[in-house]
């Protein structure tokens, strides 16, 4: 018995596996380092929870503005400035005293980009896309979030070309703060439903 | 195709690693996988439900204990590879060891005959029955939700089917939020106080009552 099936090579490090699909790419011409590089840049400086903050924030103070947002998210979101890939079609949805909204992808790590930024490792995790549908409850209360009972809690897997995002309830307390004071209160993981207020 | 990605219900990961703010990418390399993803993608032209579709087609194994970013890259190559831009040897060559690369497509949903559909056939209140479809190929019906009856609460338009765009066939036919009661989906061991909401095309749908 040499038991080699159970001790396979290890694999070529993931680097060395970059590394080879690149020079495969640039060899044929199929990689414009320029170009490529400045997408990225835009997902890692453009995108990212700074820009739902905005939204969330107008929301608290302009009614009007909310309203639009609840009935058409991805043209409100637009006034902002903000849209594109992963984020073509938003619907916003309301945290309230009596409902609480919690975002997911089950079958990959569907997350609203231009509002949010690229999603962070834990929401693409097993564990977190395997629970939110099954014991979302629970699973907040794990992280620190405890739903009361008579919340009703309404998960949202961004299964199709939709993405979410979620609107708080504004905090208690911040009636006299203006919408610039309001932005950096408002955090990724209460816009994703993760956490409560 | 019922595969390690399907992951909503599933026991036994234990507590989410949560973090509440960390840099965008975790290292260099995750980077670099990023413009690969671009670069292969636009080569091959391979759309969202093709590029899918090669992380599912991954060793199960292999998928749980890899990063995201590993799964774009496992995908990626396996695309270029199929696309014909290089071989799986070639790339284990270069990389200097074991390259995994995703499996074989085992299938494709059949091409139903029914063309466009831009006019969705179910209004908001609508109840509807999750079709038992089980493909061998991409889908985006979860298994969770495979043969469970919901309720229509939103009419999103139509877009191309995932099920045949996954295989180059591009079919409009219109989606639908549905909403699921946690008892609906998980019997006796559903939490109360809970709705479950998925987004679904019509042909995964049927009248329910």
């Amino acid at each position: 018995m040499s038991g080699h099936a159970h001790h396979p090579e290890p694999l070529a490090p993931v680097e060395a596996r970059v590394a080879a699909i690149e020079s495969v790419l640039v060899e044929q011409g199929l990689f414009d380092t320029e170009a490529l590089d400045a997408i990225v840049e835009t997902f890692e400086h453009n995108l990212g929870p700074m820009n739902g903050a905005r939204v969330v924030a107008r929301a608290w103070v302009n009614p009007d503005y909310r309203r639009r947002l609840l009935e058409d998210g991805t043209a409100a979101i637009a006034e902002l400035g903000f849209g594109g890939p992963e984020g073509d079609h938003m619907v916003v949805v309301e945290n309230t005293p009596s409902v609480h909204n919690l975002v997911v992808c089950t079958l990959c790590s569907c997350y609203p980009w231009p509002v949010l930024g690229l999603p962070p490792a834990w929401y693409k995790s097993p564990p977190y896309r395997s629970r939110a549908v099954r014991e979302p409850r629970t699973l907040l209360a794990e992280m620190g979030t405890v739903v009361p009972d008579d919340v009703e809690i309404h998960v949202w897997d961004s299964s199709a070309e939709v993405r979410y995002l979620v609107l708080p309830e504004r905090p208690p307390g911040t009636e006299n703060l203006t919408e610039d004071e309001l932005a950096p209160l408002v955090t990724r993981d209460a816009m994703i439903g993760v956490e409560r207020w | 195709m019922d595969g390690i990605h399907d992951l909503g219900g599933m026991e036994g990961f234990g507590r989410v690693a949560h973090t509440p703010s960390e840099p965008v990418f975790g290292a260099d390399w995750e980077r670099r996988a990023v413009r690969v993803m671009l670069a292969v993608n636009m080569a091959v032209q391979a759309g969202g439900p093709a590029f899918r579709h090669s992380i599912e087609r991954m060793d199960p194994g292999h998928y749980l204990n890899s990063s995201y970013y590993e799964h774009w890259l496992t995908g990626v190559c396996t695309l270029a590879v199929e696309g014909g831009l290089t071989s799986a040897e070639d790339l284990a060559a270069r990389a200097g060891g074991p390259f995994p690369l995703a499996a074989a497509a085992r299938g494709r949903a059949p091409s139903d005959g029914g063309g466009h559909r831009a006019e969705p056939r179910f209004a908001p209140g609508d109840a509807v029955r999750v079709r038992d479809l089980h493909p061998l190929g991409h889908t985006r019906a979860p298994r969770y939700v495979q043969g469970r009856r919901g309720t229509v609460t939103r009419v999103d338009g139509a877009f191309n089917f995932p099920d045949l765009e996954a295989f180059g066939e591009r079919v409009l036919d219109p989606t639908y939020s549905v909403a699921f009661t946690s008892r609906e989906l998980w019997g006796d061991g559903a939490e109360d106080g809970s709705t479950v909401h998925v987004d679904l095309w019509e042909r995964y749908l049927e009248a329910g009552a």
